[in-house]
């Protein structure tokens, strides 16, 4: 792996050279710049620079929106943070933190993405676990639902499970309890991936080590192996929760009532109808409350592979 | 670590003695919560839809004993289906067509750019194709509904220039805003896969292909295409999967009857009470609709477990 990395470079080295093969052509005449075999891609350079825009420009936007002096929600007024904890003039109860109604949705976002994060990944860890090792035709089974969970449309899920606990199990009323159980279902298939490719990547040698040292089963699974998996269960915290967080569509009609609704609901239902910066702050906060987990986990990350390698290169190799 | 030989020993018996149940016990708390809150609720939906109807409500009525299904609002249902919501699946396909192609054009660009020529930018140039993962779908159409509003920057730039003589309402039913919506929303997902297909390809293969003569465009159709078929795949269903059940793009971006899709129709019949089973039904048709390429994907995933 690290020999392909130090190839690169001299690669690009060739490619600056100006063009022995075609030494009849000029470079400089249209023409000869297209035909030039060893010219910069500069046309994929400019796409992928214009896609980047396009991807972050709006939402720069839509954050600096949030701090928007006056009602619009599509141009820019002037600065201030009335939308976030003030007494706008237009809407004197509306910011973020003074509305009752965000203001509760803000609590019961973080509390779901919470505790369905603390349900969710030890869930999916144990379960990666347990399916890499046990060996037989069973595990295959369990591992093809878990996948099932994770390529099914989320909408489906959503409505199914609406239909359960409107139809048979009816003593889970609508709220609270139904959105948590139905997002561990949706989310406990991202430990399980991430977990399971890293399990896959350390072997087994290292606990047949451990247990031929003496060590019993579950401490060669407590001290070697839970351990070697802590980069991989600090990146399925950090997705899980980025997924909770954001997550409408299975929430939405599980909520019963304004009242359970999370900020993620909210903003779908204002998007439809009034806006208001505030809609705007609302996001902002999630995208913040995000940010700050992801980095919360970079630091951990950091913390636990001191030391190793290739490790930006597995950060990324999880989520692709 | 990577040095060490892989040695997969066939005997189980080294070093210390596992209980038999020992590994399906790490398995079951997970195997137990999806037969319960995944398989079940499937269950449910299968009762309602060939169940029966409370004739004064018109509220669905389960039936969970298959010796008593009715196949009758099934039917009913797929008559609607293929006829009078025709129009709507129609429009669903050509839709989510048109915007996985643009996806595959734009995502395939970028991957491979940033694959091949990244080089010493490569770490920033993930970090910015990461960026979207972690800001909520919400928010990224959010930011476009507050563009794309008659008093909005976009109609702002285009006024300005001329290019319209006044502003355009983008919001009221325009399929062109549905499908960039969608291809906005749904292309991360399909950058990060093709990047790591791309970024897995052996340089020294493009190398040989050029130095055998090939041109740029020869060499990319017949070297790196091929090679690349199976992320392009995957990535392709990464994508459509979910875009056959979105309504919340359709429902933001334009909220018209003119664009609605398949994913709205399966809202809608959520939103009014009184439509009896059409719910479930219409889960059940969408599940059977995107089994094959569900499967394979399952497949796909399953096959690069394996092989890691």
């Amino acid at each position: 792996m690290s020999e392909a990395v130090s190839e690169r470079p001299q690669v690009d080295r060739l490619r600056d050279e100006p063009a022995p093969l075609a030494p009849s052509r000029s470079t400089r005449t249209p023409l000869g710049w297209w035909r030039n075999p060893w010219r910069r891609p500069h046309i994929l350079a400019t796409a992928t620079w214009l896609y980047l825009a396009w991807s972050l420009l709006p939402v720069l936007i839509a954050i600096g929106i949030s701090f928007n002096s006056g009602r619009s929600n599509s141009v820019w007024q002037g600065f201030s943070f009335q939308w976030w904890w003030g007494h706008p003039k237009s809407d004197p109860t509306g910011s973020l933190f003074v509305s009752p109604e965000l203001h509760a949705a803000l609590i019961q976002s973080l509390r779901l993405s919470f505790l369905t994060m603390f349900i969710a990944v030890p869930i999916g860890v144990a379960f990666a676990i347990g399916i890499s090792r046990w060996r037989g035709p069973a595990p295959a089974g369990a591992n093809f639902l878990m996948l099932f969970s994770f390529v099914i449309p989320e909408i489906i899920i959503g409505i199914s499970m609406f239909l359960f606990f409107t139809y048979l199990l009816k003593f889970v009323h609508l709220g609270t309890g139904a959105q948590l159980l139905s997002l561990v279902t949706y989310q406990v298939s991202y430990p399980v991936i991430i977990v399971r490719a890293r399990m896959l990547s350390i072997g087994r040698e290292y606990e047949e080590a451990a247990t031929d040292l003496g060590a019993s089963p579950t401490q060669a699974v407590r001290r070697v192996l839970l351990p070697l998996l802590y980069p991989a269960i600090l990146v399925s915290f950090v997705l899980v929760f980025a997924d909770t967080i954001d997550d409408f569509i299975t929430v939405r009609y599980l909520s019963g009532g304004a009242s359970t609704e999370p900020l993620s609901v909210k903003i779908y239902n204002f998007s439809r109808g009034i806006l208001t910066p505030a809609i705007n702050a609302a996001a902002t906060f999630l995208l913040f409350s995000t940010l700050v987990i992801a980095v919360l986990g970079v630091f951990l990350y950091r913390r636990i592979t001191r030391g190793q390698r290739g490790q930006t290169q597995e950060m990324t190799g999880y989520l692709s | 670590m990577r040095g060490l030989p892989r040695r997969r020993p066939r005997d189980e018996a080294s070093g210390a003695w596992y209980p038999r149940w020992y590994w399906p016990g790490f398995a079951f708390p997970g195997t137990l919560w999806l037969l319960v809150l995944f398989v079940l609720p499937f269950y449910v939906v299968v009762s309602i839809a060939f169940g029966t109807v409370d004739p004064v409500f018109q509220s669905p009525l389960p039936v969970f004993e298959p010796w008593w299904w009715t196949k009758r609002y099934l039917l009913e249902e797929w008559h609607f289906a293929t006829g009078e919501f025709r129009p709507v699946e129609v429009r669903t396909i050509v839709y989510v067509v048109l915007a996985t192609a643009i996806c595959l054009v734009i995502a395939y660009a970028v991957a491979y750019y940033v694959a091949r020529f990244g080089g010493k930018r490569k770490g920033l140039f993930l970090a910015l194709l990461i960026a979207p993962f972690f800001i909520s779908y919400l928010m990224r159409m959010l930011s476009w509904v507050e563009l794309l509003q008659p008093n909005g920057y976009v109609n702002g730039v285009l006024t300005f220039l001329h290019i319209t003589p006044h502003p355009v309402n983008w919001l009221a039913g325009v399929p062109f805003t549905v499908v960039l919506g969608l291809v906005y929303g749904y292309i991360p997902y399909m950058i990060l896969p093709l990047y790591g297909f791309l970024d897995r390809i052996d340089q020294s293969q493009v190398e040989a292909g050029r130095d055998l003569g090939g041109n740029r465009f020869r060499t990319f159709v017949r070297v790196t295409l091929p090679l690349s078929k199976p992320g392009i795949l995957a990535s392709l269903v990464i994508v459509t999967l979910p875009m056959f059940g979105d309504y919340y793009t359709n429902n933001l971006l334009s909220g018209s009857p003119k664009t609605t899709m398949f994913g709205n129709l399966l809202d809608n019949s959520m939103e009014a009470t009184g439509q009896g089973p059409q719910a479930a039904i219409l889960v059940l048709f969408l599940v059977l609709f995107l089994m094959i390429p569900m499967l394979y994907y399952m497949r796909e995933t399953a096959k690069a477990q394996r092989n890691q």
